[in-house]
């Protein structure tokens, strides 16, 4: 009812392409930049009341803590997108973090081998683990929350055969050495590699075809289907990317704490989601960028690190990230109300 | 005296950027039967659920039954003894149809549910309606049609005192919405007001004492429907005489084959289907609801499976197993539900238009946004898409809009053979009448166009030929030289062992 109203004034090309313009200006604005007020609103908070909050130590810890669960949520961001979930990731990590120990403790390979050989095998087993997940959550249409709930467990137990239940140290000088780096003296090595993870998961979802289809299938995956395309091959595709990334993440896990470990990961996955959905991505699928992803990664580490410096018990922690999780999805709702409102304008 | 039963004084309601009604004044009388018309986009939907209680007026006042009423929820509505059966069915899907009919006061026994006295009540109700089911059925095994009865008999359950029907006859057979003209007349018998919604003008005689029209949010004109001819509606409620509109353009002649299918059999117990489109033809698929025509359009496009038959196109055969397939082979289908399987409604139109064919806006997986605005901004203005910006979520479309999206999408993947599943659904005259002419351009261009609709007189408007189905099979064919209301529909129900009323 509303088209018919407004198109008379707009139907110039300039009117379109200034409409156009707005649209995009709100859209984005109002999806991250909502995200990002809320992100600088929190820093401003802990900077005037935490001890030691506004400080570049500090701000150089958070760095290095988002690093691996912005990894991990950037490849779970894709799959939510789909409509799917994707539970599998923490142990995963586990997994590739010994898969990846193994190779670079192994002392007949010379370093400029077992490191890039470590970083190919976590990648690989990771990929590995994504496209069984997602192959058998298309092959027989299992809804992805029981197929990834299955793989958490076997691939936890995978890395404790693996490893034979013991932590892997020992790992070459220069790789723990490159992960103590930082850069400029003020990015950390490993903040700079969930940030070019975070980029080019950005161009995928944003400038690729593969991306446009992601958002399709989130959207109506029937309706893709009818148009003519398979969204199987792109729905285990985003699974498979999940899986990537669990062992890139695996690999920073390793720069970080330098011990490939089985029971390393656990509960990671719940923090990637967490990450997600406070970005702003819709849980059931088509809407959201991996943008948001960052800034929602950061909300939760500003506010673990903010509510420690705080002086808060660890016990009072959980209560106030679980709230903001809610919080954030409400608000969420409101923000789709509103921009709606806007758009039909 | 006249004592009217709802009387709304300037009325109005504005959504963020749009005034949906305007300075809307409107009388019903006690037991009239009211017709509300207007194009899509004329501002039915928001008057009623201003009544339903969806959202509240923010000016003017409404009275109900001799008290003010603003209901809050519909609920409140319920409660005042209004009820709605709206256009898009709301169904507890997993439950019965019983649950579903006496969902809002189950009868109870010790605080449990007493389910004998449910299915008792429910098979009473469900006669009265013509709802050949079992109470104990579950709702999800209905179809539309039955679905739709569903509500109707809900509305009859609860002492309403106004039943306000959104386009009921859309989804039902001509013997369905007979059916449904005699409950309304015996409602009206009874005293009881109804409101009615439809696009199908031959129709609103049957229900109507008085019919309003309303244009661009404001109220046209409250007229008795004794005298009113159908071209001095459609004149009100477009502003303008429609003539011409059923011009038949279908007269350039194109040989040549579009499309040719040779035994097709969805599964052991359907019967095999065989049929021809020529290139520049439209061919009309007449038949009932359920009679096979759907399916089979969607087992041609291989939507879903078939386990025999040979598909030609353009004289080749190909090998159709996927709609992938369909659409690489030039095919290509707009389904019946344009929102649930047609469109991504929380996307743009830029992108809806793409997607059929992306390789063609990008080079080595990347998107070229340049090319996908020009691509797109080309189809917004040949099909006169109305919308400001190509950048608009198709959500915010009108009915007739989202159709022309459909479309473009399809022009943009360059479909040869266009498999159109009731394309003018929900569609208001004035953009069916251009939906109408896009078609005959499109074949005119060469295209083949398979045309299935409820409408008669769509069908023999516009087709060149039309083919009758009935169980599953093709049970006729006209010439559009020998077109005949009468005989099409006694072909559509000989089959069923029916015989039509009149």
């Amino acid at each position: 009812m509303r088209n018919t109203d407004l198109s008379e004034a707009t139907e110039t090309g300039r009117g379109r392409r200034t409409a156009a313009l707005w649209n995009d200006v709100l859209r984005f604005s109002m999806r991250e930049a909502g995200v990002a007020v809320g992100l600088v609103l929190i820093v401003l908070f802990f900077c005037f009341t935490a001890p030691y909050f506004a400080t570049p130590e500090n701000f150089l810890k958070i760095f290095v803590q988002i690093a691996i669960n912005t990894v991990l949520a950037s490849g779970m961001t894709i799959v939510i997108l789909t409509g799917g979930i994707d539970l599998s990731v923490g142990s995963v990590l586990a997994l590739c973090t010994v898969v990846g120990a193994l190779i670079m403790t192994d002392q007949a390979l010379p370093v400029y081998v077992s490191v890039p050989l470590a970083l190919v095998g976590c990648m690989g087993v990771g990929s590995l683990c994504g496209f069984v997940n997602g192959f058998v959550v298309e092959q027989w249409k299992i809804p992805s929350f029981i197929v990834t709930l299955g793989m958490l467990n076997v691939a936890s137990g995978a890395a404790r055969v693996t490893s034979n239940n013991s932590t892997i140290t020992g790992l070459p000088q220069p790789f723990v050495d490159f992960g103590n780096l930082i850069v400029f003296g003020v990015f950390p090595s490993i903040f700079l590699i969930a940030v070019g993870v975070i980029l080019i998961g950005w161009f995928i979802l944003r400038f690729t075809v593969f991306g446009r289809f992601i958002y399709a299938i989130g959207t109506n995956e029937e309706a893709v289907r009818l148009s003519g395309h398979n969204p199987r091959t792109y729905k285990v595709a985003a699974f498979t990317i999940s899986g990537l990334t669990a062992g890139i993440a695996a690999m920073v896990y390793l720069l970080r704490l330098n011990v490939g470990s089985p029971i390393a990961g656990a509960g990671y996955e719940l923090n990637a989601i967490a990450a997600v959905i406070i970005g702003g991505t819709s849980f059931s699928g088509g809407k959201g960028s991996i943008i948001g992803t960052l800034v929602g990664a950061c909300i939760l580490q500003v506010l673990t690190t903010g509510l420690q410096l705080f002086g808060a018990g660890d016990n009072v922690k959980p209560i106030v990230i679980g709230t903001v999780i809610v919080l954030a999805v409400v608000l969420d709702a409101y923000r789709d109300r509103f921009l709606r409102a806007i758009e039909s304008r | 005296m006249f004592n009217p039963i709802l009387s709304m004084k300037s009325v109005g309601k504005r959504f963020p950027g749009v005034v949906a009604l305007r300075d809307v004044s409107l009388e019903i009388g006690r037991g009239e039967g009211h017709v509300l018309l207007g194009e899509n986009g004329a501002g039915k939907s928001t008057l009623i659920n201003l009544l339903a209680g969806l959202y509240p007026a923010d000016e003017g006042e409404i009275a109900f039954d001799g008290a003010p009423y603003r209901p809050r929820t519909p609920t409140d509505a319920y409660r005042a003894g209004i009820r709605v059966v709206h256009q898009e069915l709301s169904m507890l899907s997993q439950m019965t149809v019983a649950e579903n009919l006496l969902f809002e006061s189950l009868p109870q026994r010790h605080g449990l549910v007493n389910y004998r006295e449910t299915n008792r009540r429910a098979a009473a109700l469900m006669e009265e309606v013509g709802l050949a089911a079992a109470p104990t059925t579950l709702v999800s095994r209905l179809g539309v049609a039955q679905m739709q009865l569903i509500e109707i008999a809900k509305a009859l359950c609860y002492e309403s005192k106004l039943v306000i029907l959104d386009e009921p006859t859309a989804s039902l057979t001509s013997k369905e919405v007979e059916r449904l003209f005699e409950i309304l007349r015996r409602l009206k018998a009874k005293g009881v007001t109804i409101l009615y919604i439809s696009h199908r003008l031959h129709e609103i005689a049957e229900v109507g004492d008085r019919v309003t029209v309303l244009r661009d949010g404001q109220l046209v004109a409250t007229r008795p429907l004794a005298g009113l001819t159908i071209p001095e509606i459609v004149h009100m409620m477009v502003g303008r005489s429609m003539e011409g509109e059923d011009a038949f353009r279908g007269d350039v002649v194109v040989s040549g084959e579009a499309l040719r299918v040779k035994g097709l059999r969805r599964n052991a117990k359907t019967p095999e289907v065989s049929l021809r489109v020529g290139k520049g033809e439209i061919v009309g698929v007449a038949g009932l609801v359920g009679s096979g025509r759907t399916e089979t359009a969607r087992a041609i496009f291989g939507a879903d499976p078939k386990i025999a038959g040979e598909i030609f196109v353009e004289g080749v055969r190909v090998e159709i197993a996927s709609p992938k397939d369909a659409v690489r082979h030039g095919l290509c289908l707009m389904t019946e539900d344009r929102k649930g399987q047609g469109l991504l409604l929380g996307m743009s139109c830029a992108e809806n238009i793409t997607i059929t064919d992306l390789r063609k806006i990008s080079s080595r997986g990347i998107l070229e946004r340049d090319a996908e605005r020009s691509a797109a901004t080309g189809l917004v203005d040949e099909l006169r898409i109305k919308t400001p910006s190509i950048d608009q979520l198709v959500r915010n479309f009108s009915g007739g809009n989202q159709q022309k999206v459909v479309i473009a999408k399809w022009l943009f993947r360059g479909s040869k053979v266009l498999l159109c599943d009731e394309p003018t659904r929900g569609i208001d005259v004035g953009a069916k009448a251009e939906i109408y002419d896009l078609l005959w351009t499109l074949a005119a261009e060469g295209r083949g166009v398979l045309f299935i609709s409820s409408e008669l007189p769509e069908l023999i408007a516009i087709s060149h030929r039309i083919i009758v189905f009935a169980k599953g099979r093709v049970v006729g064919e006209v010439a559009r030289a020998e077109f005949d209301q009468h005989r099409i529909l006694s072909m559509a129900y000989e089959e069923y062992g029916l015989e039509r009323s009149h």
